[in-house]
């Protein structure tokens, strides 16, 4: 486990405290896909950070399992982080050195001589990243997604039990960014390894991440798994994040609903329930009629989800809302 | 030899042709010579510079201070006058002033602070991101400079060593002068101070091509280095 303790952190910038992080509790479990969201500025990356202490917080304390990273002398400090593996935007390989000795680079800082077990680990790594064709190129010679694949690599040689991942996807293209986090929720299912990663699509939470916290001007503004944090936004933060992620829903601009007839209701079936036939059961029963004004339905992580905004007319809208309910849907009711 | 009337009637005053070749000799003897030295001395001393200066891995403001002040100096001196106020240094390092042994010790005092700055400006070209990356994957700083920072800058090493050695060419034929020996010492008493032309011409032709070769041979290298 991760484990932050009334950690802070602030710069010092001309001779003034300048506070990045309020201070915060924060818990990261084994084996989880962890995601931080928040714009520039907003903290994530110093909060990354904290945890291999590339950023030393300002007070609180840093756990890791039972050891207090912040309390320990560089050279302990240098071999915990040989146990966290971390990726970057801009992947930050070596361009002197080929694809084998970028991921051969962390095996030979943490002291293994023999040539043959780093061959070995390397081939290895390379096999699990798909890259065994490219060993002898250099990084300059790769694509963003190859890059970051050498990178992944390169982080899981020391085989870590955390993998940080800064922006990892940001500089790729949709479909590069689609097989790098394929490739980050496999790493995590196979090697039971967790993920903490920073990002400011709410996308990539959505793919990939069990529970994300969202940071807004240095504070954790709302926390939770993501399947609540995504169908039911409570910081505006966060909506906005949402929205981004769900374009269909803003684009009709300001009162969308002016002209609509009946009340206005949004549905969010998850898990199960999207395997039923609920809604329709529901309306043939109770005589409501609904009119479809916007929708979703698509995955988070590997959950099905539909969320459906829909103006409901009729005698018995409140009996239907009830049956609705009982069925396992969650519902909303918008404002015009 | 069919050569030697018509050297002889091009350069009619250059009879001792084996002391042009003694010249040559010992002008790429103390061009080896200091440059080697100077890379030992100015390269662990450009890494000091890049790690001290604020805000990097080492950051010792006040030791990067004094480092540079001295670096400064030492550059700001112009070499023929630095040559004659270390004499006695010289002489205390190699037991004479003169000759190819008198002229080292000055050519890498005045040549290291030039490449360590030159060594420094090729360490800040090295990506930040590479040097968190290692960090990350619990490197000591030691093992960032000779794993990360010596390779990543290795052209730019490559180039600050053309340009020094060049720089160097430059200061033999300086030293030349005040007794140093080689092809500056030929032009300086044979060219100017004996109005022999020719022997200036040659010399001056000399150092031309030997210039031009450390360029390309440089340019070769550091174009290999940064072919990935």
């Amino acid at each position: 486990m991760i484990r932050f303790l009334d950690v802070h952190k602030s710069y010092r910038v001309e001779g003034r405290d300048v506070p990045a992080l309020a201070p915060f509790n924060l818990d990261i479990d084994d084996g989880e896909v962890f995601g931080i969201i928040g714009h520039s500025g907003a903290g994530k990356s110093t909060l990354l950070r904290m945890i291999n202490l590339l950023e030393r917080p300002s007070g609180g304390r840093v756990l890791i399992g039972d050891v207090d990273m912040t309390a320990l002398e560089e050279a302990a400090l240098r071999l915990q982080r040989q146990r966290i593996g971390m990726i970057f935007q801009h992947f930050n390989l070596l361009g002197s050195q080929t694809v084998a000795d970028n991921v051969a680079f962390p095996l030979k800082l943490a002291g293994t001589r023999d040539a043959a077990a780093i061959r070995a680990r390397v081939d290895e790594l390379l096999a699990r990243v798909g890259l065994t064709a490219h060993a002898d190129k250099y990084p300059s010679q790769l694509s963003g997604g190859q890059k970051q694949r050498v990178g992944i690599a390169r982080a899981l040689a020391n085989r870590p039990s955390i993998l940080l991942c800064d922006e990892a996807t940001s500089a790729l293209d949709p479909q590069t960014t689609g097989d790098v986090l394929e490739l980050l929720a496999e790493i995590n299912r196979e090697l039971k390894l967790t993920i903490v990663l920073i990002t400011h699509e709410m996308d990539v939470v959505r793919r990939i991440c069990d529970r994300v916290a969202v940071l807004d001007a240095g504070r954790m503004v709302e926390l939770g798994a993501v399947a609540d944090v995504f169908l039911h936004p409570q910081h505006p933060t966060t909506r906005r994040f949402v929205e981004e992620a769900l374009p269909e829903e803003t684009a009709a601009g300001e009162a969308p609903y002016a002209r609509v007839q009946g009340r206005i209701l949004r549905l969010s079936f998850r898990g199960e329930t999207t395997w039923t036939p609920s809604l329709s059961r529901v309306m043939r029963e109770t005589g409501v009629d609904f009119n479809l004004l916007a929708g979703r339905i698509d995955r988070i992580k590997q959950m099905p989800y539909g969320q459906l905004t829909l103006a409901l007319e009729g005698i018995n809208v409140d009996a239907a809302l009830q049956a609705l309910r009982a069925a396992g849907i969650e519902i909303e009711e918008m404002t015009r | 030899m069919i050569a030697a009337p018509l050297l002889h009637a091009l350069f009619p005053n250059i009879d001792d042709w084996g002391e042009l070749g003694q010249a040559c000799i010992d002008t790429l003897l103390m061009l080896g010579g200091s440059l080697a030295l100077t890379v030992l001395i100015g390269l662990p001393l450009g890494v000091l510079l890049y790690l001290t200066a604020r805000g990097q891995l080492r950051a010792m403001p006040k030791l990067y201070a004094l480092t540079a002040l001295v670096v400064n100096v030492l550059r700001s001196i112009p070499f023929i006058i630095l040559m004659i106020v270390l004499m006695p240094v010289t002489y205390f390092l190699v037991g004479t002033r003169l000759g190819i042994r008198g002229a080292i010790p000055p050519l890498v005092i005045g040549a290291a602070p030039f490449f360590a700055r030159l060594v420094e400006t090729s360490l800040r070209e090295v990506q930040p991101g590479v040097i968190e990356a290692a960090q990350a994957m619990g490197a000591s700083t030691w093992q960032i400079v000779r794993r990360v920072l010596l390779p990543e800058a290795r052209a730019g090493i490559a180039a600050a060593i053309t340009v020094t050695a060049i720089a160097l060419v430059g200061f033999t034929a300086m030293g030349g002068a005040i007794g140093a020996g080689g092809l500056g010492d030929l032009a300086y008493r044979y060219g100017y101070l004996s109005y022999k032309s020719d022997y200036m011409v040659v010399t001056v032709v000399l150092l031309i091509l030997l210039v031009q070769a450390l360029q390309v041979i440089g340019d070769r290298i550091v174009s290999r280095l940064s072919r990935h």
